[in-house]
Formats: C-alpha cells, structure tokens, sequence
C-alpha cells in the first residue's frame, strides 16, 4: 500500500497515536522519552509507532504533517504537537483532559 | 555562514521579536564536538497572538525549513506572545538528555 495511505489509515483508526524513536518501555530519544512519559501519566490507552524501525513512516510523515521533527502527537486525527507542547500542556493540565475526553468519546462510539 | 547565525537571523528578519535566545545544544547529544545539529529556540513574537502552538512552531519550522531539511536534527521551540512570555517567571523549560537514538538508527 502507498505509504501516505498507511499514515492516513494509522491516524484515522488510532483515536491516541504516538510517533516516536523506540517504544515506550524504551525511548530512544530525550524527546521521546519526555513525552511518552507525560502520555503515559494521562491513565490512557495509546497506540505507538517506532519511526527508527520504519523508515519508510520516517521520511514521508514529516511532509504529511507538515511537521518536520519527531515525536507526533495526534489524537482524534489531529497533531497536537511535539515535545515541547505536550510538555507544556502536561504541565498546565490540559493534556489530561485532551486524552482523557478523546478515550471516553472513543469508547463510547 | 554558521548555522545559528542563519537561525537567528532568518528569525529576527522574519519575527520581528520581542525576545529570541538561539542555543547550540549539541553538545548534549551523541554528535561530533563543535556540531550544529540540536538547537533550542526561545521566540516571543506579536506575530503568535491568536495562535495555536501547532501553528506558531509550524511558523518557525517553515522560516526554518533550509536548516531542517540540511543540517539540524532537532530543533526544541518555545514559543510566546508578549503577554505569555511576561506572565512567565522561571523562562523557558530545558531541554531533555539525550538517550542516544542516533547510534540506534545507524
């Protein structure tokens, strides 16, 4: 499948996505580390993707978000951001609030 | 030209800011001494009334887009309007440790 497909379809049906360099457990990055670990505190079920172990998601998401740099944030088809904003809304509470609502609104679809 | 001088002056062209630190923060990554690949950027910027942070660091990434697409790797942004920045105490967060993810990828 077209990679840009594959991207849509990881977005659309994964209401929490984390892109990012390793996996939670083991975060290959300073930024990925921070961030996962602000999601993590949220409470909430969360989809990952590995972007050192595809390549092909590496290269062609930068141009699809129009976002160059990793982790990416996205719920309910959105970005929300990278490190430095998820941190900052971690920190003001309004991440909790984001993923907790987009969990409730998910499961009760 | 150095990198962060590009940095700082396609910024200061393009912002016209109230406050801008562009910091070399390299040397915290597994990088060759003297690199200019990881940068920390503080912007405070009229031009982010109004706007979302996904908008405003999709401002910067666009000013920035030669340096991204060539040399720097990463790029760590905090960007405020006036009133934000004032309201501020402490400045802006430091960045994360590096866990090494170049040596990962290669």
């Amino acid at each position: 499948m077209d990679i840009i497909n594959t991207i849509k379809e990881q977005i659309e049906n994964n209401t929490i996505l984390l892109y990012m360099k390793g996996s939670p457990n083991q975060p290959q990055c300073g930024f990925s580390a921070r961030t996962v670990q602000a999601l993590m505190q949220c409470g909430e079920r969360f989809a990952y993707v590995d972007i050192l172990s595809n390549p092909e998601i590496r290269a062609n998401l930068p141009k699809y978000a129009n976002w160059p740099t990793f982790p990416q944030l996205w719920v309910d088809g959105e970005l929300i951001g990278g490190c430095d904003i998820v941190t900052e809304m971690f920190e003001s509470g309004e991440l909790q609030t984001l993923i907790k609502e987009a969990a409730a609104s998910n499961a009760a679809d | 030209m150095q990198v962060q001088q590009q940095i700082q002056q396609t910024l200061e062209q393009q912002f016209d800011p109230a406050h801008l630190e562009v910091v070399n923060e390299s040397h915290m990554h597994s990088v060759p001494p003297n690199s200019e690949t990881h940068f920390k950027v503080v912007l405070v910027s009229a031009v982010f009334d109004g706007k979302r942070k996904v908008a405003r660091h999709q401002l910067v990434y666009a000013a920035l887009a030669e340096q991204l697409a060539g040399p720097v790797h990463a790029l760590a942004l905090h960007t405020y309007t006036g009133d934000e920045w004032s309201a501020r105490q402490q400045g802006a967060p430091d960045s994360p440790d590096c866990l090494g993810g170049s040596k990962a990828e290669a």
